[in-house]
Order: C-alpha cells, then sequence, then structure tokens
C-alpha cells in the first residue's frame, strides 16, 4: 500500500485496521539469480536498488536474525560528505545526494534532516588540516564553510567556546548539507521497497557455508536448507572476516566495537551535528530530544557488541567539558556495534577470486552514512560485473600496489583511523 | 576488561595499549620473503570469533609488551604471557 | 503553606518532629526529613505531577522506586537545572525547588494535550508514512515543529557549578542492595572473611523491608535491617556504601556506581556532589530485588492509578494514606498486603483479583470490610486530572474511587546479570523473566532471583553469600544464623499481560506509560511485520523511555507473544543495556571535566615564558609559546621581528617538548639501524645525525637527531607529537622483533629540558656561557655533539641547525632548565638575544626547506619528500619492503616542492590545494595542496612548502594555490624547496 494523505485519513478513520505487513515473510525458494548475504542496511539498499535500477528481482536477501538488526540500528545516525579523499568524497556526495531524495524515491520517511555538521578545531595545526579538508571538499563539489569562534558559538551555543576551555575552540568547519536521519527507517524502507519490486526478504536464516565448484559460486548453506545462486553477494558488516573465510577469502579486517550512547529526551539544546576536535566526541541531538554520541572504538578486536567503561568515561569527560551544559544531564544507555575496520579506513566493494561472488564491507566509521551509495554501487557491480565509477577505487588490490585510500594518514592500525 | 600482567599483576584496561594480531612473525628483508609474505604481514588480519593472540602493551605500567589469548566474542581472557623470550624469566 | 491534608496522624520512618519547606512549580509546600519529593507531594495531596511524552495526558505518582515513569520533575535553578528526575528518589531538604515539566502554559492547562485528540492520526510509527509532501516542507516545517515537541524537561544552557569525583573500589564480592538477600548475603561472606562492598541506591537500608508491616525476628523490617547494617559498618573487611547506584556491570567483573554524595541537601561547593565508582570485584552478589508489573487496560494512566507495592510504602515508610477510597486490582497475592496495610491506615478498600475465587488462598487475609471481585478484571476508568472511579469487565459496575492499586506480578532486577551478554529466561512458576543460571562468579538472591517469600529471601541472601566467600578462598564455619521472618501469603501469580477488554480499547490501554505506547501501538507493530521484540521496540519506541522499559517491558512482551500466537518464553526479551538507572555525565567524567578534562604539561622554563608575555598554544597537552608579542606588535609583526633576530643575530626557542630517548648496550647502533632508513651503526663518537624512521607500510612515520655520545651510548630526539608512539614502537621491535640484541633504552623525555639556539652571533653568545667544552668551528664543527656546562649544570650540546643558521640545541636536566635558559638569555644580551616561539620556527623551518608535521602527514614517503637518498641499500630496516611497492615509488606521486607567488603580493595559506586551472570542480582537480606557508621576512614575500603531483619535475611550472572556503586563488610558481641559503654555507661556518 502507497503511503499517502489519502490512505493515511483511510486508515485513521479505520483504526488503523488494515495497514498491511511492510514486506512479505516469505520462505526460501530453492534457487535465485541473486543471493544477497546479510539482511542490514547495505544488504537491502543493494536489493532494492538491483531492482530499482537494473530490473533484477529473482534475488534473495538472506538475514541470520531479524532484518536490520546490525549495524543500522546502532550507529549515531550522522550523515555526511566531508571527506579529503577524492575516493571517499565523491562517494559519499552520491550516498549524501541519495540520502536528499530518498524519502520519497522509497514512499518512507527516512526523517533526513540536513542541520549541519560542524567540526571544532582547537589549534592552529587543525585548523589548518580542516583548512585543507575543507577546500578539497570544496573541490569535489561538496559544500564547506569555515566558522571562526563566534560563528562556532552562535550556531551551536551549547558548546564551551570560551578562552579558558582547556582546548579552546578556534574555528569549525561546517558541511551545511550534512545531518542525520532516522536509522531504523532506513532499513525498513529499503526492505519495503525491495519486497514490493518483488526481492525474497528472508529473516532467521543464517548462511552457513558457500558453495563454490570450479572456481565458481553455486550456492549458500543455511540454517533454513541450501539455496543456489548464480550470484553471491557478502554485505555483512560486523561479520565480514566470518563470512568471508566461508569462501576462503583473507581480508584486511579487524573487527571492532564502536560505542554508542544516548541521553535522557530533553528539550532542544543542539541543532547541529558536532564534534569535538580536541579528542574522539561527536553528538547529535535526535528528533526525540535525546543526545547521542559516540568516542573512539574500545580499541581491540571483538564481536561482542558490547562496550567498556574506560571509552564511557573518556565520552563523559568530552561531552561535559565540549558542552558543559550536559554535565547534569544523564547518560540512559550505551551499547557497542561492531565496526569492521580496514588498514587504511576506507571500504571494499570488489569482486573476488571467485567468479560471481562479491563482496562489501570494511566500512570502519562511514557505514551508515554510505547506506544508499553503498547499495547503488554494488548494485551496479553485481549487474554489470564491473565497478561503479564511484567506487571503483574501493578495491582489495590497493593493498598490494600501496594506493591506499587514507583518510587521516594513520597506518595500518585500526585502532588509530 | 583487567589483564593480568606477568609482572604487575591484574591491572585495569586503561593502562594497557592494544597491538593487535600476534599470530605473525615479520618476514625479515633482505630474504626469501616476497611481496605476499609482507602483504600477509602488514595488511592481512585472521580476525577470528574466538580465541585471537594478540599484543597488548603495559604502556601505563612495566612496558612489556604482551602477547594475551582473549576471546572476542566475551572477551574472557584465558593466558597472558610475556612477548618475547623473557616470557621464560617471568615463569608464565 | 498548606497542610499536609494526606499524612497519616502517625507511623512510617520520618522524623515528624522537624518541618521542611519546599516548592512544586512554585508553590510552597511542607515535608519531613525521611520524605521523598513523591511521599511529600502525595502528603500535600498533590497527585498530578506531571504530562506524558507525546500525548501530554495528565499523569502522578506511579510508584515509589527508580522505575517512576509520570513523576519525573526538574530540579534546581540556573546551573544547577536537572530535568527528568523521578520524585520517588528526591530526597527533599529545605529549600528544594521541583518544577513539573513537558506542559505549557501549566500542568493544569497543557496546550499540547490537544495532542490526545489527534491521537487516531498518530499511532506507532506514523512518520515513516507521512510528512513527505511536499518535499520541502519536511525540512521547513515538520521537523522544526517535532524538534520543538521533543524531549521532556529543559537543560539550563550554563555551566555546572558542581564538583565530581571519581574513585576507585577493589573488594572480594560486590552485593547490590541492602535488603533483607543483600544484608544477609553481606554478613555470611563478611563473616567468612571476604572483603564485602555493599551498595544500596537508598539513604537508608532495608530494601522494601521499610515499606511493609512484615518483621524479621520481631523486630520491624527496618530495624532488623539497621541493625544488622551497624553490625556490618563496625566489621573492617566491609564497605557500605549508601545512595549508591550500580549502574554497570562491564568485562572482568568490572562495575560503575554512582554515589549520591550532596543530592539529599542544599547545593554545596564544599563537597562533591556525586562520586563516580570503578569497582573491581571478584563476585557479585545481586540482590537487587523486584519491580513490580503494571496491569494493561483502558484508562490505566490516570493520576490515581498507583503499583499496589509503592501505594503500601506511601502508608508503612512515609505516613501517607495515597487514597481514601481505594481499588486494588491484582493477579497475585502480593496486592492482599496493599489492600490490608490500606485498609489498616482508614481506606476503604475494594479488592478486584483476576484469578479464580477457588485458586485464591490470600482471600482470608482479607481484612472484613474490604469487598472482593474473583475472577474479574478493572476495564476502565474515570476522571481527567483524577481518578474518579473504575468500571469492572463482566459486571459494569462502576466504583468511585481516588486511588487505584494494580499488580501485574513482579520483574526481578537482573540487569547486573544480563549486561555481560546473559539472555534471561522465562519462568513459568513466577510468570516472569528470571536469570536461572547468573554465570561464573555471579549470584542472585532475593527478588532479583524471583524469590518472592521473605524467609526463602533470608536464607538465599546467606546461601549466596557463603559461596561467593568459598569462591574467593574463604574459609566458612559453622552455619548460616537465618533469622526468623513473618509469614508472607503465597505469591500465586497467574499472568495478565493485557485485561481481555483492552483489545476493544486499545488506544487507552498504555503498555510504556512514559513513552505513550498503547496495546493499539503493539498490535499495529504486530500487523505491519514489526512483531519481533526487537522490531516492535523500534518501532514503537517501547521500553525507550528514561525508566529504560523497567516497567512495561514484560507486558509488552507478553502482549506480543498472544499477538503472535506464541509462548511468552519464545518471545525472548530486549538486549538489558547499561546503564541500569540513569547518571549524570559529569558524576561519570568525575573530575576530567572542563579545565581538568586533560593534563596540561608544561616545560621547565614555562614560568619565564609567562613572564616575558609569551602568547600560548597547545600541542597535545603541552602548552608552548606561539610567539612573544612585544607592545603594539601583533601576531605577524612579532613572528617577522623573531624571525629577523635569528637571521641577523642570535635567538633561542623552548623545544623542550620534543621526545627523547637514550639507548646504550653493544648492540645499540644495530637496533637503529633497523629503525631508521639511514645508517646509525657507522656514526663517529661524538657527531650527530638526521634520522627517518618509516612505519612498517612505507611511510614516513617521524624524523629527529641522532647522536653518538659513546661507542655503545645513543640519544635521539623524535617529534613532539610522536614522543610516545615511536617509544612504544621501539619497545615492540625490540622486545618482539629482535629480543637478541642487547640494547636497553628509556625514555628521557621529562629529564631534559632542550633549547635551540640559532643566528650567526650565536657562537660568540654562548662562548660567554658555556665552560668545558671548545665551540670553535675546527674543535665542533656542523653536527658534532659534546658536553659541557651552563649556569654550572651540565649540558649535551648538539650543533644541528632548523633554521639554516649556526645553530645549536642545548639539552640542560630538566631541574636546571630554566637556570640554563637565563644564563643563555644573559649571555646573548650584547647581541640582542630573542626568545621565539612556534610560529617564528615555522618559518625559519619553511625557508629553509626543512619538513616537519604538516608534510609527515603519514601518506608521504621519504622519497616524496626528497629523503630518498637517505634509504640505505644494504641493510634491512622497518618499512623498507613495503616501501617498494609501485604505488609508493611509481608516477604520480605527490612531491615535495616549494611555491612562491607569481606577484609579491600573493599571500599563501596552509591547507591551499594546488590546481592546473581555476573553476574546475571534480575528484582529480586537486594537483596537491600547501603544506607550510609563511611571510618570509627574509625574502620579503609569502613563501610555502607543498607537495605537487610529479612535482619534482615540474619547477618553473605555474599554477595556483586555491582556498576555495576563503575565496582566495593566487598564482604561484613551484620552486625548489629551499628559500635561504640554498647552499648550506651559514650553518657550516
Amino acid at each position: 500500500m502507497r503511503y499517502s494523505l489519502s490512505s493515511i485519513l483511510r486508515n485513521a478513520a479505520t483504526g488503523h485496521k488494515h495497514w498491511p505487513k511492510q514486506w512479505r515473510q516469505p520462505e526460501p525458494k530453492k534457487a535465485y539469480d541473486i543471493v544477497i548475504v546479510g539482511g542490514g542496511g547495505h544488504g537491502l539498499a543493494t536489493a532494492y536498488y538491483l531492482a530499482r535500477n537494473h530490473g533484477l528481482t529473482n534475488i534473495a536477501v538472506l538475514e541470520k536474525g531479524y532484518l536490520g538488526n546490525g549495524n543500522i540500528g546502532r550507529n549515531t545516525t550522522i550523515v555526511r560528505s566531508n571527506y579529503l579523499c577524492p575516493e571517499n568524497g565523491q562517494f559519499y556526495e552520491h550516498s549524501l545526494k541519495l540520502w536528499e531524495g530518498l524519502s520519497q524515491d522509497l514512499n518512507y520517511n527516512v526523517m533526513l534532516s540536513q542541520r549541519g555538521v560542524l567540526n571544532t578545531f582547537h589549534t592552529p595545526a587543525q585548523r589548518d588540516a580542516a583548512i585543507r579538508r575543507g577546500n578539497a571538499m570544496r573541490l569535489h563539489g561538496v559544500d564547506a564553510v569555515l566558522l571562526n569562534r563566534e560563528e562556532v558559538k552562535k550556531l551551536a551555543p551549547a558548546i564551551d567556546c570560551s578562552p579558558g576551555a582547556r582546548f579552546p575552540v578556534r574555528g569549525g568547519l561546517l558541511q551545511p548539507r550534512g545531518g542525520s536521519v532516522r536509522h531504523d527507517a532506513v532499513a525498513w524502507g529499503f526492505a519495503r521497497g525491495a519486497d514490493a519490486r518483488g526481492v525474497d526478504i528472508i529473516q532467521n536464516c543464517e548462511v552457513t557455508g558457500i558453495r563454490i565448484e570450479s572456481g565458481r559460486v553455486r550456492g549458500v548453506e543455511t540454517t533454513r536448507g541450501s539455496i543456489a545462486a548464480k550470484k553471491i553477494a557478502i554485505v555483512v558488516a560486523g561479520r565480514s572476516t566470518l563470512v568471508g573465510n566461508m569462501a576462503g577469502l583473507r581480508l584486511p579486517i579487524e573487527s571492532h566495537v564502536l560505542q554508542c550512547f544516548v541521553t535522557e529526551p530533553v528539550k532542544p539544546i543542539l541543532d547541529t551535528v558536532v564534534s569535538f576536535g580536541a579528542d574522539h566526541f561527536a553528538v547529535v541531538q535526535s528528533d526525540k530530544g535525546g543526545l547521542v554520541f559516540n568516542g573512539s572504538l574500545d580499541g581491540y578486536n571483538s564481536y561482542a557488541q558490547r562496550g567498556n567503561m574506560e571509552t564511557l568515561e573518556s565520552v563523559a569527560a568530552c561531552a561535559s567539558s565540549f558542552m558543559p551544559c550536559m554535565s547534569r544531564l544523564r547518560l540512559l544507555r550505551h551499547w557497542g556495534g561492531i565496526n569492521d575496520m580496514t588498514m587504511d579506513g576506507s571500504p571494499i566493494i570488489t569482486r573476488t577470486p571467485v567468479k560471481g561472488l562479491y563482496f562489501n564491507g570494511g566500512w570502519c566509521y562511514g557505514g551508515f552514512k554510505a547506506t544508499p551509495a553503498s547499495g547503488w554501487t554494488y548494485a551496479h557491480l553485481i549487474a554489470n560485473d564491473e565497478p561503479h565509477e564511484f567506487a571503483s577505487g574501493f578495491t582489495l588490490s590497493r593493498f598490494e600496489t600501496g594506493l591506499v585510500i587514507n583518510e587521516n594518514g594513520a597506518g595500518p592500525q585500526p585502532g588509530l583511523h | 576488561m583487567r589483564i593480568t600482567c606477568p609482572w604487575c599483576g591484574p591491572r585495569p584496561l586503561s593502562e594497557f595499549a592494544y597491538g593487535g594480531d600476534a599470530g605473525k612473525t615479520r618476514p625479515g628483508y633482505p630474504g626469501k620473503a616476497g611481496p605476499d609474505a609482507w602483504m600477509d604481514y602488514v595488511y592481512l588480519r585472521e580476525n577470528p570469533a574466538g580465541r585471537h593472540k594478540e599484543y597488548w602493551h603495559h604502556s601505563g605500567g612495566c612496558r612489556s609488551w604482551l602477547v594475551v589469548t582473549r576471546d572476542t566474542t566475551n572477551h574472557e581472557i584465558a593466558k597472558v604471557a610475556l612477548a618475547g623470550p623473557q616470557a621464560k624469566d617471568a615463569g608464565s | 503553606m498548606t497542610g499536609q491534608s494526606h499524612r497519616l496522624p502517625q507511623g512510617g520512618l520520618i522524623d515528624r518532629a522537624q518541618t521542611l519547606s519546599f516548592t512544586f512549580d512554585g508553590r510552597a509546600l511542607s515535608a519531613h526529613p525521611g520524605d521523598t519529593l513523591a511521599s511529600a507531594l502525595l502528603a500535600n495531596g498533590v497527585h498530578l505531577t506531571g504530562r506524558s511524552f507525546k500525548y501530554h495526558r495528565p499523569r502522578g505518582l506511579y510508584s515509589s522506586g527508580p522505575e517512576e515513569p509520570n513523576a519525573l520533575v526538574t530540579l534546581g535553578t540556573s546551573g544547577r537545572t536537572e530535568p527528568n528526575i523521578p520524585a520517588t528518589m528526591v530526597e527533599v531538604y529545605d529549600g528544594l525547588v521541583a518544577r513539573s515539566q513537558n506542559r505549557w502554559p501549566s500542568l493544569k492547562f497543557d496546550a499540547l494535550a490537544v495532542n490526545s485528540l489527534l491521537k487516531p492520526f498518530f499511532p506507532a510509527g506514523f512518520y515513516y508514512k507521512t510528512f513527505m509532501w511536499p518535499r520541502s516542507f519536511w525540512c521547513r516545517l515538520y521537523e522544526p515543529m517535532i524538534r520543538r515537541a521533543a524531549g521532556l524537561g529543559a537543560l539550563a544552557n550554563e555551566p555546572d557549578p558542581d564538583r565530581y569525583k571519581h574513585a576507585h573500589a577493589h573488594c572480594d564480592i560486590l552485593v547490590v542492595g541492602a535488603g533483607p538477600a543483600g544484608l544477609m548475603a553481606a554478613r555470611e561472606a563478611a563473616l567468612a572473611g571476604a572483603r564485602v562492598l555493599l551498595a544500596d541506591e537508598r539513604p537508608a537500608p532495608g530494601g522494601h523491608l521499610s515499606g511493609e508491616t512484615i518483621g524479621i525476628d520481631g523486630k520491624p523490617g527496618a530495624a532488623w535491617a539497621g541493625a544488622v547494617a551497624d553490625e556490618l559498618a563496625a566489621m573492617e573487611n566491609v564497605r557500605l556504601l549508601s545512595r549508591t547506584t550500580v549502574y554497570g556491570r562491564y568485562d572482568g567483573m568490572t562495575f560503575g556506581a554512582v554515589e549520591r554524595v550532596g543530592d539529599h541537601r542544599a547545593p554545596d561547593s564544599s563537597s562533591p556532589r556525586q562520586r563516580s565508582w570503578t569497582i573491581h570485584s571478584d563476585q557479585l552478589i545481586c540482590a537487587a530485588g523486584a519491580i513490580e508489573r503494571p496491569l494493561v487496560f483502558a484508562g490505566n494512566d490516570r493520576p490515581g492509578v498507583m503499583l499496589a507495592a509503592a501505594a503500601r510504602s506511601y502508608v508503612n515508610r512515609y505516613g501517607v494514606l495515597p487514597g481514601r477510597n481505594v481499588v486494588v486490582f491484582t493477579n497475585n497475592d502480593d496486592a492482599y498486603r496493599t489492600a490490608n496495610d490500606l485498609a489498616g491506615a482508614g481506606a476503604r478498600v475494594t479488592l478486584v483479583d483476576s484469578r479464580a475465587e477457588g485458586e485464591v488462598a490470600a482471600r482470608a487475609l482479607l481484612p472484613a470490610g474490604v469487598e472482593a471481585h474473583y475472577g474479574e478484571y478493572v476495564a476502565g476508568t474515570k476522571g481527567r486530572a483524577h481518578l474518579r472511579g473504575v468500571t469492572l469487565a463482566s459486571s459494569g459496575r462502576g466504583i468511585a474511587c481516588d486511588l487505584l492499586c494494580v499488580s501485574g506480578g513482579w520483574n526481578p532486577t537482573i540487569h547486573l546479570l544480563s549486561h555481560t551478554g546473559r539472555k534471561p529466561v522465562w519462568d513459568e512458576a513466577t510468570a516472569s523473566f528470571a536469570m536461572t543460571d547468573p554465570g561464573d562468579g555471579a549470584f542472585a538472591a532475593g527478588g532479583a532471583a524471583a524469590t518472592f517469600d521473605l524467609g526463602l529471601t533470608l536464607r538465599e541472601g546467606a546461601t549466596a553469600g557463603r559461596a561467593a566467600a568459598r569462591a574467593c578462598g574463604c574459609r566458612l564455619s559453622g552455619k548460616a544464623d537465618i533469622p526468623k521472618a513473618g509469614q508472607l501469603p503465597a505469591y500465586g501469580v497467574e499472568a495478565l499481560w493485557r485485561v481481555p477488554d483492552a483489545m476493544s480499547k486499545a488506544q487507552g490501554s498504555f503498555v510504556d506509560l512514559q513513552n505513550d505506547v498503547t496495546v493499539a501501538d503493539l498490535e499495529l507493530a504486530e500487523r505491519e511485520g514489526f512483531g519481533h521484540a526487537e522490531h516492535a521496540k523500534r518501532y514503537t519506541t517501547l521500553g525507550m523511555a528514561t525508566d529504560q522499559g523497567k516497567l512495561g517491558n514484560v507486558n509488552a512482551l507478553g502482549i506480543l507473544s498472544e499477538l503472535r500466537d506464541m509462548p511468552v518464553a519464545q518471545a525472548g526479551t530486549t538486549t538489558f543495556r547499561p546503564l541500569a538507572t540513569p547518571v549524570a555525565l559529569g558524576a561519570i567524567a568525575g573530575q576530567a571535566r572542563g579545565r581538568d578534562l586533560r593534563p596540561v604539561r608544561h616545560t621547565a622554563m614555562y614560568r619565564w615564558h609567562e613572564s616575558h608575555d609569551a602568547v600560548f598554544t597547545q600541542a597535545g597537552l603541552w602548552l608552548r609559546p606561539y610567539y612573544y608579542p612585544r607592545e603594539g606588535e601583533d601576531f605577524a609583526a612579532a613572528a617577522a621581528r623573531e624571525v629577523h633576530a635569528v637571521r641577523s643575530s642570535v635567538g633561542m626557542v623552548d623545544i623542550s617538548t620534543l621526545g627523547k630517548i637514550e639507548l646504550k648496550g653493544p648492540d645499540a647502533g644495530a637496533f637503529l639501524d633497523r629503525l631508521y632508513i639511514n645508517s646509525i651503526s657507522k656514526m663517529k663518537l661524538g657527531r650527530t645525525r638526521y634520522g627517518v624512521m618509516l612505519r612498517e607500510d612505507g611511510m614516513v612515520f617521524d624524523d629527529g637527531v641522532v647522536a653518538r655520545l659513546g661507542e655503545d651510548h645513543f640519544f635521539i630526539t623524535v617529534t613532539t607529537a610522536h614522543a610516545a608512539q615511536v617509544m612504544q614502537h621501539m619497545e615492540f621491535c625490540h622486545q618482539v622483533h629482535w629480543p637478541e640484541l642487547d640494547v636497553q633504552f628509556c625514555s628521557v623525555s621529562e629529564a631534559w629540558a632542550a633549547i635551540a639556539v640559532a643566528g650567526p652571533n650565536t657562537r660568540d653568545a654562548l662562548a660567554r656561557c658555556v665552560t668545558g667544552l671548545d665551540l670553535s668551528n675546527e674543535a665542533f664543527p656542523f653536527l658534532a655533539a659534546g658536553e659541557g656546562r651552563i649556569d654550572g649544570a651540565p649540558v649535551r650540546i648538539f650543533r644541528v641547525s632548523f633554521s639554516g643558521e649556526l645553530g645549536y640545541e642545548i639539552f640542560a636536566p630538566a631541574g636546571s632548565g630554566a637556570g640554563v635558559w637565563r644564563a643563555i638569555m644573559e649571555a646573548g644580551e650584547p647581541y640582542g638575544i630573542t626568545s621565539f616561539g612556534t610560529e617564528a620556527m615555522t618559518v625559519l623551518r619553511v625557508e629553509k626547506g626543512h619538513v616537519a608535521g604538516p608534510e609527515l602527514d603519514g601518506r608521504t614517503t621519504a622519497a616524496d619528500l626528497g629523503l630518498g637518498r637517505m634509504m640505505a641499500r644494504k641493510k634491512d630496516y622497518i618499512g623498507r619492503a613495503m616501501a617498494e611497492r609501485e604505488g609508493l615509488v611509481g608516477a604520480g606521486r605527490q612531491q615535495l616542492i616549494g611555491l612562491k607567488p607569481v606577484g609579491k603580493d600573493g599571500a599563501l595559506r596552509m591547507g591551499a590545494h594546488l590546481v592546473n586551472e581555476l573553476g574546475a570542480v571534480g575528484p582529480d582537480v586537486s594537483q596537491g595542496r600547501v603544506t607550510s606557508a609563511a611571510y618570509s621576512p627574509t625574502c620579503g614575500h609569502f613563501i610555502a612548502l607543498g607537495v605537487l603531483r610529479d612535482g619534482r619535475s615540474r619547477i618553473g611550472e605555474r599554477l595556483y594555490a586555491v582556498s576555495p572556503l576563503h575565496e582566495e586563488q593566487v598564482e604561484v610558481t613551484v620552486t625548489q624547496g629551499v628559500f635561504v641559503d640554498a647552499q648550506g654555507e651559514r650553518m657550516r661556518v
């Protein structure tokens, strides 16, 4: 059922008793043209764009738990394209443009809120780095504005801009078109859209093996039986290595916990998404009023989806120093998502040595904001067996040649990206 | 999480820095190791769900590099040893 | 001040001899010590305490604990404003200021209550289906509207004037909850010799005993608890923390707790407001009790509806009668105590029990005069700002009342047992999710273990205490001494997730009171495919309010399981996440807040800089002089003067922040050979050399000076930014890669102050203060290293130069740093010696073409920076293999070059990009960038270093340096990167 003013009024009048399921719950078929392993944001987006852009619909999305239970529902909901490296710049800008039309395209309000993303800087060296990145953005065709201290204060009065701060704010780099999106709705909207075009979304179906014969994929083994497939697309953020191993892939990936934090809801105090340049802390106030934020990785390999106290203490210190009014704000909850960290901080969207097998992963901190473009470019790769121009740099071979896409200059140590 | 340093005893996580996968040996150069061996050493990771041998540096303590065997699914630590041959001296 | 209309003439654990005054929404009210804000409001007849989140429905006190969903108030004023605090947890003090929230203009009349009428249009998930047309209205109209309606209370945008502390505690056994189970556990464990920490969120021990009439060992429960707590307090191996909430359990038996040190008295800056604890324990005993479950029926959210045990606790603990005409609606025996206690306090009580009469043993306990209905439900309520009556389901009868006590059973409080990933299981006998296997090192006792009999609870606590003590190696003696408890009725709960009638009135049947989630919302969620507990939570916002689903979640799981036609056991729970109870961020931060967020590092000469008007800049945690403005000088003028002093006479700069590492041992040289790209072991004694280190991926890691002070003795400097990382890297290389090398090394960064002195008059100036070292060019040539004395202190002197002038770096023991600095200042006075800051330092090194932080950005190779010739060919070193990859040596690399503006007036800035033509946009437009730029007083125009694609083959080319952020574009010429003394003669004189 299409969502429109008339369908809403009609349903309101009948007590909302007639809304259909937003997606079907089909039994898996014996065979599909394409099996997408992973029913998170990226997997569902890939299915949607395969159907929408390439007319391919004999597709199953296999999800081991419930749809959208991974990082799509565990992140800080921030979208932006404020990247330094040109490969990332053009890719994330494509993503942001897709975000800008996504609610209409999906007929599902994902509540994109472009209230700006601001990164503060605190030293002359940080200012120069911000100018470097801001200019790179402008040359990529991305919006960017440099703010001085007074402009930062005006934009986000909750930030301590006093000269007496431990790390006094000198200014900030703002991407006005950045903002936030209601994260769960993205998974649901893509699922509904893909389902409506005929894609089978199969929950509680864990892939336990990938069948490969003479260098070509044949299908997957799952907890709900064998499913044959001509093409298999892995897109399992947080489990990339484990599923990749099933097909013999060895990857430049470590899985780490990134924690998210949410406070009690309060009346609006912060309009813009801001990150604290003197440490690892980024915060956004949700439409419900809670402040949602994160810090750095917990810092060690983990699949446990829970965080430690050290990071909690560190973000609390940053929060109550950067925005002093947060000192009396109470934290409600914190949780961990598993970030697949590559060795250069940029993602991988690629063919593999196995024919018909594709890999998408290693999103580091950028997974949520990448969702539409990841699906768009991955669908292109799967459909045409050729990389999309906006994702052509996201190869595995870049590590062999040394042409890595190193956004912040750290070496092959994920904890530093 | 607490790590029991062979020299210092159980200490909180905040005293340690992570060093990653301890399952690899640095290929020598020049030597027989080709680009694949170096690619493997510098970039590829086993990244298992379960037992993981990994380096930790007791940076806020005795400055020893340790090899910790830890389960990545529940963060339980099974073993801690000094990295390198000093392990024998510490009797771990 | 109005009278306390609902205060009973006697009873309760309050101090009636004293009267306190406080305000609620500006109204002056009175209370007694021992009151919570909740009990005081009830005593004053205030039931309406807030408005709900979404529909702005009037709401009243619902509980007596931290799970309170309705009575959330804002405390304090200005910087002490604290929103969303449950009135049930606030101890009243004289002068307390509290306000209701989420209402405008007033609590009685709230304009947004209109939302309640629009409810048919606002079911769960409505915004996903709407607000999309026309497209531009979303960001201009709909979203701002939604945001304005967000939140409950408001923060004041002012700094928090209070202080917070952080503390660590170590114990063998952490006991959470000082109710009957926790006290018994703590006592048994302590008697066995274990170090026990007993934490309880209330001001006094006893847990729910304080709100009950039941006794132990013939004493009132609270008195028994007080006696045990006194006994514990007298033991050396026990620490009691009251007003302390253990909010989270983390890996390795680490716990977070917050102690509310000062919240129960008037604000006072002399002691911390709250103290945050990190507790390291060996064993956990969770004795956190249980939380009563609401019942779900139409109109179950009206002020005057209250949890049954809460109602009796107001009578027993606070001497407050929350209602005079009372209906008790229950599915279990526990609420019979409420009927009893309220009737005993003079209320008229009617009992409605969903169970069939024959199944209820407790009916015999009801006092005379209590009318009881069995197999019956409350189907609806009447009243607006306060409850006026209820309607029964089967008989349709109306009963007038001003208080409806509800009990749907009890949920064990198992958060701390679940935080590390353990899942509770459904327990049919108690109709609750319980942690039947708490895992290694953890125990549950009492309500937290779904044990609802007092005698069993006491025994279970004792058993857990002994088992935990044994597990941490204590020897037990004798048997536990279990006190005798009064008898309670059997629990006999029969699950009731919603009264059958709630189906037809689903819209008014609330499951999550705070987030206004109704049965209709859950039905809709299930209908649309969001029946999984986690989906329903996300679709409806169930359980995401400040009470974290403590009240509503299990009912919701039950309702969803009914809708999905599966046993509740299979429906599963959502994941328990810390924090168990919300905690202020300031408390978790502890001292690390505001100016104390991080320590500040000062060099030994800091006071001198300060007294000579230095403007400081941050460099990591360090404060460094940026420039030293004189009267009337701005930044540029000061920097130009400082540069000029170095080029024309002599200047000095504090470089103490450099990392310094001292190495000794026969293999020290061989070790350094493997770290640096260039050869070190062949250096002559008494010489220095510039060294470059790579990362293992072939990129430049760090650079600095290596000095050979003895055959087996080296001293190296590393950059300020990488000081800690380089040391860690060296330790890794030695301990892991090459333990066979006989070398010892140590970071001495803080042991040595360091000063760079440079300029043509430097030698003459230093000759006046240095003793024990011949500084003549013959005896101490360029790159020499030696030792001497200044101001009586032993110093190391290296003849190196980043400015290209005659220069020396002088290292003095940190304690002598300030004296040595002053001595050099004095010696240089005849030459006009000038202190300079980091800005002049940048100008000087850019003039000389030296790379620094902006060039070493982790993406440049040694070859990119023109240092390729330093890379030794006959040895292995870190990074060598990967530096030979095609992508690092092939064409298209961005290489270091110099830049100068084509027109003399052109200003260059760091962060500008280099482009071939103006106006183009795209991924390939940027050819490189300006890495370091400065106005060179020596050249008389701007100069810059930069990296440019294939730059070394483009010398002489003209390009544009653009900064779109500043709308700047400057035509530049690509040059070799050295602007001053390209032959390098001056530093060798």
